[in-house]
This record gives structure tokens, sequence and C-alpha cells, in this order.
């Protein structure tokens, strides 16, 4: 059905997933308010659209222009309620609402390559943004300056960094790279914080420290997450493999190669299942066993349309004989929800231990929230630990 | 004119050797990978990967040839004898056969591609593709 606003809602499967087109560019990066009613994401060009959930509608509610270059990563803080921005200009902003407008503060993050990730650290007092230049930023506000400071971490990158997440101590940094590696790197910043209790990845945290550097896959490491309890880490290369390593006296690591086209993003939804997606259009569900520090493939989770299978008539089969020179009666019509490469995915309730809903965007323009009881529901054989 | 009375020793420095953003690629030399040890092909493929061209041709030729002398009938079965690895190295070799066609080199292969398509799915093709060691 095609409402008021012009978007198209698509609810399938007793809301298992709900579809929303919002656009016919790619959606380049999104981000959710605190409550997700608002959710910001970049069309493909140098703005930031908010849009607001109106019933079953989105409507767009504020335009963010500052950037000169398309945005790469966006990031929305849940209790200061600012939204950091970072871009192929070289620059981040961080936008506060003012009244009824956002208003920009220019960080100067020192780079001489495109921005590509950002994101808020769990105390919102610190981001990090992750470009071309071969290292990360990781900017904190100055009180006594009144603006915001970056420190570079540089030593090993070797290329540019692709994704970022960070430990729920505030601290360490997890890092994907296009040096194939997967790095876990301590962020702290005495100004802004004490120094951090020990964890599974280590005691001694300076600045810049590689508490964790990844050997065993291949290709750029296009997604990287921590789980809940900031134990494990999971990342997926464009060597189709997805790997999780466990923090620990020597670092465990367990990697999956996978059949499908390279995944771009992965997320942990409970301290053994991680749920990746990317260029198959349809998100995937993996196990990570820590007792045998194994990952299992899960299931796929797109319920696909209960479109009739009618038998192909003769005129059919010759048509696809001459056009496409097979008889093979299998349509090329990607059956999943998302029509193009899914190329971010967020979680939207439940956090990163119980997660009860999350949302994924893609090259398609459009947006899908899932649902993870009704998935499991749906699928026989699915079963998330 | 100016005559060139200082050494000119300077123009066989290889600058690039002192660039410290210069890529070093870090491939761990000489080893030999490890394989299952079914079927024929795989215990050749096994024996020989290394990273010196001469044995790598060597390696190629051998390998080719033993594809060549299955018979169609046989190289399903012998897909299936190999594990995740084994499928992936195959299709290493098998691109690399592609890359220099023989007289009936590509038909051979293309049979061997598809069923080794069908165990290893396009994951298997991305592998070959971003592998960092090559065959």
């Amino acid at each position: 059905m095609i409402d008021s606003g012009g978007v198209l809602c698509v609810f399938l499967e007793e809301a298992a997933m709900s579809y929303h087109s919002f656009l016919l560019e790619p959606i380049s990066c999104h981000a959710w308010n605190k409550d997700r009613t608002q959710i910001a994401l970049c069309p493909n060009n140098h703005e930031v659209h908010i849009y607001k959930k109106d019933g079953n509608n989105w409507s767009k509610i504020h335009v963010l222009k500052e950037h000169n270059g398309q945005v790469t990563g966006i990031d929305w803080a849940p209790e200061s309620n600012r939204i950091v921005t970072c871009g192929t200009d070289r620059n981040a902003y961080v936008w506060t609402l003012k009244g009824d407008a956002w208003k920009p503060t220019l960080v100067i993050l020192r780079i001489n390559r495109a921005a590509r990730c950002v994101k808020w650290s769990p105390k919102e007092n610190k981001f990090a943004v992750g470009s071309g230049s071969r290292l990360i930023s990781v900017c904190y506000f100055e009180k006594d300056n009144d603006w915001w400071v970056c420190k570079h971490i540089k030593k090993p990158i070797r290329s540019t960094i692709l994704c970022l997440d960070w430990h729920p101590n505030n601290v360490l940094l997890a890092a994907g790279s296009c040096d194939f590696k997967c790095r876990i790197f301590s962020a702290y910043i005495k100004e802004v914080e004490e120094k951090p209790a020990p964890t599974a990845w280590g005691s001694k945290m300076p600045f810049g420290e590689v508490m964790f550097e990844s050997t065993g896959t291949a290709g750029w490491v296009h997604g990287v997450c921590f789980s809940d309890s900031g134990n494990r880490v999971a990342w997926a290369s464009h060597d189709s493999t997805v790997a999780v390593a466990e923090g620990g006296k020597t670092a465990v690591c367990a990697s999956l190669t996978s059949e499908t086209l390279p995944l771009l993003c992965v997320t942990f939804i409970t301290e053994n299942s991680l749920v990746a997606a990317g260029h198959d259009c349809y998100p995937v569900l993996f196990v990570y066993d820590s007792n045998k520090a194994a990952l299992s493939f899960g299931g796929k989770l797109d319920v696909p349309k209960q479109s009739a299978q009618k038998g192909m008539t003769a005129r059919e089969r010759f048509q696809n004989l001459d056009k496409k020179a097979t008889t093979d009666s299998k349509e090329a019509v990607l059956e999943s929800v998302h029509k193009n490469s899914i190329s971010q995915i967020s979680i939207l309730n439940g956090g990163k231990a119980q997660c009860a809903k999350f949302c994924t965007t893609g090259m398609d323009g459009g947006m899908t929230i899932w649902d993870v009881k009704t998935l499991e529901s749906a699928m026989k054989d699915l079963k998330i630990v | 004119m100016s005559k060139n009375t200082v050494s000119d020793r300077f123009r066989k420095v290889d600058v690039d050797e002192y660039d410290e953003n210069k890529f070093v690629d870090e491939e761990e030399g000489g080893e030999n990978q490890l394989g299952p040890d079914e079927a024929e092909v795989d215990s050749l493929i096994r024996q020989y990967p290394s990273l010196f061209t001469r044995q790598h041709d060597r390696a190629e030729g051998l390998v080719l040839k033993v594809l060549s002398s299955f018979k169609s009938t046989d190289i399903e079965k012998g897909v299936q004898s190999l594990d995740k690895n084994g499928v992936d190295l195959l299709m290493k070799y098998i691109y690399k056969g592609f890359e220099q066609p023989s007289e009936n080199s590509s038909a051979v292969l293309l049979q061997w591609h598809e069923k080794a398509l069908s165990a290893g799915g396009v994951g298997c093709i991305v592998r070959v593709l971003t592998a960092r060691k090559t065959v």
C-alpha cells in the first residue's frame, strides 16, 4: 500500500519484518535516536535527512547540510541526543539540537583522506572516526577551549579503517581495516576518564596500545562488533568469512567460511548469536559455541514471499532459451526483502544481549525492521541461543 | 659547465625502500599448506604449493594433468571427497588453469568449476579473488 507520504510500506508474515522504501538511491548510513522514533540517514549525497515516525508513515523533519562530500558515517548518542557525522570531505561535525534546529560544530580530525565511519563511545564523552588516512581519530571535548580535540591511533594500521565498535568499558575500540586485520586498540583518554579496570583483552591499556590483532582471515574487514559483555568480538571479511575472537590469556579465534557473497555488517544479538548481512541482500544468523570455540551457520533470516509456483508454459521456456540460453525455471529475481546489498545493521530493542528487533539499510534505498521472536517462530530449525 | 665532482652513487639508492609508508606484504614464506589426504588430486596439490614460480608452474601443470585424467562422471565424487579448504584450493587451481588455456583445458576445467561451485558456493570464488597466497 502506498500512503500519503509517498513511502511504500509492506508488512509481511505477521510483521517478522517490515520494509520501508525511503529512496531510490542507496542509504549510505543511518542512525536511530534513543526512543527509535526518528532515523537520521544519508541519501547518498552530502546531506543528512532526519525522518520521524508518524504512525505507519515516515516524514522528513530535518535536513542537515554542512558536509562538502558524501556523508559516510552517522551516529546518534542516545543520552546526550547529539549526532556526529563524518564524510569524504575529511571532516566530522557534532550536531546539537537547539530548539527546533540542529546546529553543527566542526571537529578538526587532522586527516588528509576521507573519513569512513564514526561511533560515539558508550559514555558519549568521546567518539572515534576511521578514515582512509590509515588512522583512527579519537575525539573528546576539551572544556577549557570549548572545542573538540582529537588524538590519533596510527600504528600498526596499514590501510583504510572501514568500521569501528566500542567496548562497553568506554576505553577499548575494535577497528576493521583494509589491511585485512581486525584489531582492538585502547582509546584511553586520561583527560576525560579514569584508568580502566582489567578486561579479558588485557590490563595495561595506554592510549594506542594494540590489545588484539586478528590472524587467519584474508580480505578487507567490512564490519566489526563487540558482544554485550565486551569479551567477544566478531568481524566480517571480504573473503566471505565471519570470525569471532574471545579474549583471554591467549585470544581464541574461530572463523567460518561461507558459501555466499561477502558480508558487510555484523552484530551480536545475544552473547552467542550473530546476525550478519551483505551483498547477498538477506541477513544470516551465526551461532558461536565457546566450548568448542567454533562458529556455525544458523540459518537465513529472510522469509520469502509465498509466490505461487506456476509451471512454465512452452512459450516461456522458449523465451528463456532465447533470452538467457537456459530453460531453467528459476527466475533471476531476488526473493529477499532487500533488492540490493545490505550495508548497515543496527540494534533497535534489547541491546546486544537480548536483541528483540534490528534494522537493516541497504543500497536499494530501503530499510527493514526485523522482529527476532517472530523470525524464530516463522522459521523451523532456527534457534537463537 | 659544471663538472660532476661529487659521486653519483646516490642515483643507485632505492628511495622507495626508505619510505616509511611503504606497504610491506606480511606473507609467511615457504609454508607447506596442510590439506586432507583423500583423493589423488588432494595429495598432489598438497605437496606442491610454494612461492617459487617455477614450482608453481610445475604444480599447476601437474594438477591440470590430474584433473583432465578424471572421467566426467567421477568429477563430482572427487569434489565431494574434499573438505572446505580443499574445495577452495581446487577452485584456485581451476582459475589458475583458466589463465593459461591450452588445447582442451578449458572444457575440462569448466566441468570441474561447475561441480566445485555447487560444493563451495560463490564464497569459494570470492576466496580465490581475495586470497593473499596465490597458487
